[in-house]
Order: C-alpha cells, then sequence, then structure tokens
C-alpha cells in the first residue's frame, strides 16, 4: 500500500484517542491493528515522513535522511562507548522507525529462550527472568505476523534466489558440517504479495527499500491504519512527557510539533513504542510529586537490563571475486549454533547471517580509527570479500541500562539517554566462539584472510521496560501493559523480558498484534 | 597490526556536505586568478577514473588553505590509507572536504594549519622533502595530536565515499539502485551452486 495521507484528524482535546508513540515496527503495527478494530488513534512519530520512493543509494547519505542523530552518550567497558561514543544505536527517526532500516531477518524466539532463568540458571551477574509467556501462547499471533509480513519459507512462500555472498557462506557452511543453512526466513517478497513487488535485490536493506518489497509498517500498517477513518498519523511530532492525573492514570502527552510548537493532546489510552533508547528516557523524564522515580518505576526497572544482542562481524578475502554488495544484505542465516549447549562455555546460542557494507560503510566500520598499510590492503580486497554477522542472545544486567544523562540536554533542553553496557563474561565467550566458527566458515570456503570486526552501535536495542509475572520484578505485564499504570502500555522491543538469539522485529509485530487484541477486549469491557 | 587510535572521535562522522564526490574539474582561469592555493595533477593514462573525470588533467581550487599546505595534508592522506595505484585526484577530495571545513569552522582551521605547520618545521621547512620512509614515522608519531585525528577521521569518510574511489574498488554504489536482480547478483561462479532448498526460485514476473 502506497504512503497516503490521513482520512481524519483529531482534535487536540479529544480524551478519547488512544496514543501511540513511535510508528516503527510495535507502534505502527499496534495503530494500524487498533484502527482495523475501529479504535480511533492518534499516531505521533518524531521523524518525518519519507516515502520509499525517496530513499537513497547512498550509504551516508541515508543515514542522514533516516537515522537518529540526536544527541546520545554512552559509557561502560563496551567497545561501542569507545568507537562511537555519542553514536550508541543506529536506529531511525522517520515514519516507519527502524522497521525502515532492518534488514528483514523474521526468526520465531525458540520456546527454551522464553524459560531462560529456568534453562540458564541464575547465572552471577545477571537478571535473567522467565517471560511471563510461552512460545506456544505466541504461535496463533506469530502465524499471523508472518503471514502479514510475508515471511519467506512459511505459509507457501518460497526462499529468496542466494546471491554471491550466500554461496559463499553456504559453500563454508557446508563444508564445516552445519546443516541449518539456506536463505532464511526474510520478511521480504520472494513474489509479487500483498501489492507489493519482489525484492530486486539491490543491496541496500539498511538504507530504507527503495522498492517496498521488504515490509516495514511505513508502506504496510501505518496507510492501512489511515484508510480506515479511525488514525491520524503526526509526523515530527516528539513527545518529550507524559502526564497523570491524581488517581495514577494517564491522561495524554506534551509534544513539540514540526513547527515547535508545544501541544498537549489528551488521550484514554497512551501507547509507548519508541525503542528501547527512547521508552525508558520518556518514562524517566515523566516522573512527578506522584511517581518520583519516573513512571511506572515502582520496581526500579526502568531503563535497566539494557540488551543489544552480542554481535561481531566476520568478513573474508578471496582470490576470486565476491561482490558483497550485490543483493539482499541478510538473506543468508546459519542456525546451528542457535540452540543451548553450555558445553561451548556459555549458555544461549547464536545466528551468523550474511551481511554486506558499501566501501563507505565498510572503511568507516571494519576497523573504527585504523589507518596504515595493513588496513589499506584489506580495502583494496573490497570486491573479493565476503561477510557474516554474529548475532545472539546477551545476558540482561541490572548496572546496564539508560539514564538520564542531566549534563547534556537534547534541542528541546530534555536530559539525553545514557547507554551504560559492561560485557558479561556470558557475552564475552559467546563473541570468541562465534569469530572463531565465522572465520572458520570462511577458511572452509577458501579464504585467504578473514578480519574480526567489533560490534557496530546497536541496531537491536532490548528490554529497558520488561514484562514480568511480578511487578517487583519489571515494568509491565504479558500483555505490554505497565504493572503501575493500567492504561499506559510498552509496544516495542523494551517489553522483552530477555533476548534471544533471534533478530527482534518478527517477536515486537507479533506482541503487537497480541496486544491490540488485548487492548481492544479491555476497552470493549471498559476496564481501561 | 593496524595502528588505532583510540582516543579518536568517531569515525562515523557523516561527511561534509559541501564535499562532493565529483572529479575535481578542469581549472578556469577565474579560478587560477582567485584561489588561494590550488593543486593540480593529472591522471594516469591507464587510469580507471579516466571516464569518470572531463579530462586528464584536474585542478581543486583551495579556498582556505595555500597550494603547499594542500600538497601536505594530500601527502599525509597518502600515508594514512596508502593504496599504491589510486590517483592523487582521489587523495584531493581529502584536501576539498577539510578546506570547506576549515572555511566554516576556524577551530578546525587552527588545528590544520598548525599540524601543517608542524610537519614543516621537522621537514626543516618543507615537509615535502622528506624522504617517504621518514614522513611514514612522523605521522604515526603525530598520532594522538588533534591534527592526526581530524585529519585521519575527514580522510577514512572523504577518501572512500566518492565515484572514483567506487570505480577503484569495485563497488557498484547508484549503480544498484534498480537491483542487481538481472545484473548478476548471484553469478559468482567459482563455488558450488547451493541446492535449491537453501535458496529459492528467481522470480520471473
Amino acid at each position: 500500500m502506497a504512503v497516503q495521507g490521513n482520512k481524519i484528524q483529531f482534535a487536540n482535546d479529544d480524551a478519547d484517542v488512544v496514543v501511540v508513540i513511535g510508528s516503527g515496527a510495535g507502534g505502527g503495527t499496534l495503530a494500524g491493528e487498533l484502527a482495523t478494530k475501529g479504535i480511533d488513534v492518534v499516531l505521533l512519530e518524531a521523524g518525518k515522513l519519507t516515502p520509499n520512493s525517496a530513499f537513497l543509494p547512498d550509504e551516508w547519505a541515508s543515514f542522514k535522511q533516516l537515522a537518529w542523530q540526536d544527541k546520545r552518550t554512552a559509557s561502560g567497558t563496551w567497545q561501542v562507548a569507545r568507537d562511537f561514543p555519542t553514536l550508541p544505536a543506529w536506529i531511525c527517526k522517520t515514519v516507519g522507525g527502524t522497521s525502515v532500516h532492518w534488514a528483514g531477518a523474521a526468526l520465531r524466539i525458540q520456546p527454551h529462550e522464553f524459560k531462560t532463568l529456568t534453562t540458564y540458571g541464575n547465572l552471577p551477574g545477571t537478571n535473567l527472568l522467565d517471560w511471563p509467556l510461552t512460545r506456544a501462547e505466541m504461535d496463533p499471533y506469530y502465524d499471523r505476523a508472518e503471514d502479514k509480513m510475508g515471511v519467506t519459507r512459511t505459509h507457501g512462500t518460497p526462499g529468496l534466489p542466494g546471491n554471491n555472498n550466500f554461496k559463499v557462506m553456504y559453500a563454508g557452511a557446508t563444508k564445516l558440517g552445519y546443516q541449518q543453512c539456506s536463505t532464511g526466513h526474510m520478511a521480504i517478497n520472494s513474489v509479487v504479495r500483498d501489492g507489493r513487488t519482489h525484492c530486486m535485490q539491490r543491496g541496500f536493506c539498511f538504507q530504507g527499500c527503495f522498492f517496498g518489497a521488504k515490509w516495514s509498517s511505513l508502506y504496510t500498517e501505518i496507510p492501512q491504519g489511515q484508510a480506515t477513518g479511525h488514525m491520524e498519523l503526526r509526523p515530527e511530532s516528539q513527545v518529550v512527557r507524559i502526564e497523570h492525573d491524581r488517581q495514577g492514570k494517564v491522561t495524554g502527552v506534551l509534544y513539540y510539533d514540526a513547527g515547535g510548537r508545544l501541544l498537549r493532546q489528551k488521550a484514554r489510552l497512551v501507547a509507548l513504542a519508541c525503542n528501547s533508547l527512547e521508552s525508558p528516557r520518556l518514562l524517566l523524564n515523566s516522573e512527578s510529586a506522584m511517581f518520583p522515580n519516573g513512571l511506572a518505576n515502582s520496581s526500579g526497572q526502568v531503563g535497566r537490563n539494557y540488551m543489544r544482542h552480542t554481535t561481531a562481524s566476520v568478513f573474508a578475502s578471496f582470490a576470486d571475486k565476491v561482490e558483497m554488495f550485490k543483493g539482499t544484505t541478510m538473506a543468508g542465516i546459519i542456525s546451528d549454533e542457535s540452540a543451548f549447549d553450555p558445553r561451548r562455555g556459555f549458555v544461549g546460542g547464536y545466528h551468523m547471517e550474511t551481511i554486506s557494507l558499501g566501501l563507505p560503510f565498510y572503511t568507516s566500520f571494519l576497523k573504527p580509527g585504523a589507518w596504515g598499510a595493513d588496513f589499506a590492503k584489506a580495502i583494496d580486497a573490497y570486491a573479493y570479500t565476503a561477510g557474516l554477522w554474529v548475532v545472539g542472545e546477551d545476558m540482561p544486567r541490572e548496572t546496564n541500562r539508560i539514564t538520564l544523562n542531566q549534563d547534556v540536554k537534547d534541542q528541546f533542553g530534555i536530559p539525553v539517554a545514557d547507554v551504560h553496557v559492561d560485557d558479561h563474561p556470558n557475552d564475552v565467550a559467546m563473541r570468541e566462539h562465534g569469530f572463531r566458527q565465522g572465520a572458520a566458515v570462511y577458511l572452509a570456503a577458501g579464504a585467504k584472510q578473514t578480519y574480526l570486526v567489533p560490534p557496530y552501535p546497536s541496531t537491536h536495542n532490548l528490554g529497558t521496560n520488561r514484562m514480568s509475572e511480578r511487578p517487583a520484578d519489571g515494568v509491565c505485564n504479558r500483555h505490554g501493559q505497565s504493572h503501575d499504570i493500567p492504561n499506559l502500555f510498552i509496544s516495542d522491543g523494551s517489553q522483552f523480558t530477555t533476548g534471544a538469539a533471534e533478530n527482534p522485529t518478527l517477536t515486537i509485530v507479533t506482541l503487537a498484534l497480541r496486544q491490540a487484541d488485548y487492548i481492544a477486549g479491555q476497552m470493549g469491557q471498559h476496564a481501561i | 597490526m593496524m595502528p588505532s587510535n583510540a582516543r579518536s572521535v568517531p569515525s562515523t562522522r557523516p561527511p561534509n556536505a559541501a564535499a562532493e564526490s565529483s572529479p575535481p574539474s578542469a581549472p578556469t582561469r577565474r579560478e587560477l586568478l582567485k584561489s588561494t592555493g590550488l593543486l593540480t595533477g593529472t591522471l594516469a593514462l591507464s587510469s580507471l577514473l579516466a571516464g569518470l573525470a572531463p579530462g586528464r588533467a584536474w585542478a581543486l581550487d583551495l579556498g582556505t588553505f595555500s597550494s603547499h599546505q594542500g600538497a601536505v595534508i594530500l601527502a599525509f592522506s597518502r600515508h594514512l590509507y596508502p593504496h599504491p595505484t589510486l590517483d592523487d585526484a582521489v587523495y584531493a577530495l581529502v584536501v576539498k572536504d577539510l578546506d570547506s571545513q576549515a572555511a566554516s569552522d576556524h577551530a578546525v582551521q587552527q588545528i590544520v594549519l598548525s599540524g601543517v605547520r608542524q610537519l614543516d618545521q621537522i621537514g626543516g621547512g618543507d615537509w615535502l622533502k622528506r624522504p617517504p620512509a621518514l614522513q611514514l614515522v612522523d605521522v604515526e608519531s603525530m598520532q594522538d595530536t588533534p591534527f592526526f585525528v581530524t585529519v585521519r577521521s575527514t580522510a577514512v569518510v572523504a577518501l572512500y565515499n566518492n565515484d572514483m574511489a567506487f570505480a577503484h574498488f569495485g563497488y557498484g554504489g547508484k549503480d544498484g539502485h534498480l537491483g542487481y536482480l538481472h545484473k548478476g547478483f548471484n553469478d559468482l561462479k567459482w563455488l558450488p551452486e547451493p541446492p535449491d532448498a537453501a535458496s529459492g526460485p528467481i522470480p520471473q514476473d
């Protein structure tokens, strides 16, 4: 469905609307679903509306067009804080949010990963907890999400054809004895489907899909919601505070519009979906006399348990050309290492997924800060280079957290988010294992040289408003409803109890579909 | 072991808006008269880049730096990212980016000019006359200076984010805009084809 305009506008003092903050995978899906059910929704998005026809085949120009570049800071011993001290995360500020930038890998969280405390045990230095949800409860919604998003190898949809980068991965993986390697489950059309074309193998998945073959809320759930006449999208509307009444129920939000005016939108219910950095930041910045530690924070867990997946990349150069930039960025997945097998020296598992970077980003991310002859030789081999990304489960820790940096303010004078991470020894052991296995894949395929690349700014940001059975252990319940405030919901990846080894977008969409049913039911019963 | 600078500013500094990726153009008389400095060169006959430039001779008009200062920065950049067959015309884009930054940011201007001055002092008045092996030692000795950090963080973007670099290193850039589906996305022939079960059909519509 093409990007379109609003059919309805709601008044700022209309207190019957649901306000959804953030239009990405979580917020965009929730807003569209609620509107489809006939519920009136105001969808507030901090970024601009950029249609996919305006996406650019140019890495740096696209970064400027789509990425969240407002201030943030980073601290802790993780390497990202050294390499990218003001850019801890690579996520988007645009209608569609980070569903514009994601590479499309759509994997279900494994059953045991919903029960990490039970499965992994009480690992020292972690804050592991079982989800208040099981995979069996999620499966019907996973089915709906996969069907909606056109995930390959589900619901009769074929896999994507493998590109050059995949051929190298597949050859190495099979020589190494791996059994589970394919072009994966991708929310990228392999055939014309749902009014959207098939993948044209551009290689600019991270820069937004110009053809709209990759699922994004930008050109699916959002225009579908607008078409119902029950949803109004307001781009360039940045929420800075959530307000509440004396009973402790939320009543609306304060936001700056495109013209810099501070406006109040009243609301019957507020759903927060600003990604795991901005969502806790907004709750903390909404502190009041009644909630001095921030909204929904009686547990003290808002902002804590920040996870961003244990990641690393392995690139390798060969005698012959690869041209990894040609074709789908991430359609190549090895899943053999995703199982729980503590004999490897760590709990949790990881996937290896093809990744490619264009020359501008390859040179910036291969070894941040590097220079000299060895670096130049690695770049000389660019066209002969293949790449994969390790993405695995990292451990939740109370001290890995988003806090307000009172010394650094954004353009509205509001304290920015500081992202603090100290790697857990389990994360380090998993990353080292991933480096070894990734290099082994490429050496088996005949690599001349391998390059072990440290984490990029985080794209998978999770856990900072986690769901829990007991209110003391987390921020929201099994429906994303905050334990403290019944008409305040968490609707993005910040509600993840633990991170699992899978790219999170499919699960974020699945939770949003499930939450929409719950909200509609509760509103129907006048419970909220 | 690749030397790295742990204290470096983020290497993801977006490229300067004023820095264009097009090759430097041929000099005009007006530019020769008004410029503070001018960098010139000639593309090698065999250069892949010849087709991208309007002519083999190129010139870069400098607004802030002198010709000598520009030449020092260019030589410094070649030591940072030494690609023996990459034409000076591409390295000149690093000078161009720094020159435009310096025009609008006095702090950058001071950092760059004092760095060049320091190099010239080391070189007894003209760093360009130092033997290349000693120049490399000088570059290494400056790793922790603001000059090094500024030039390196500019160079790693400006040098590799332009059509001439794309052609040299074999990156498709905007040629991929309409997709490689019918332009060789799976043209690798030196490894066996993955089985159908692991891959997928090429769409026919």
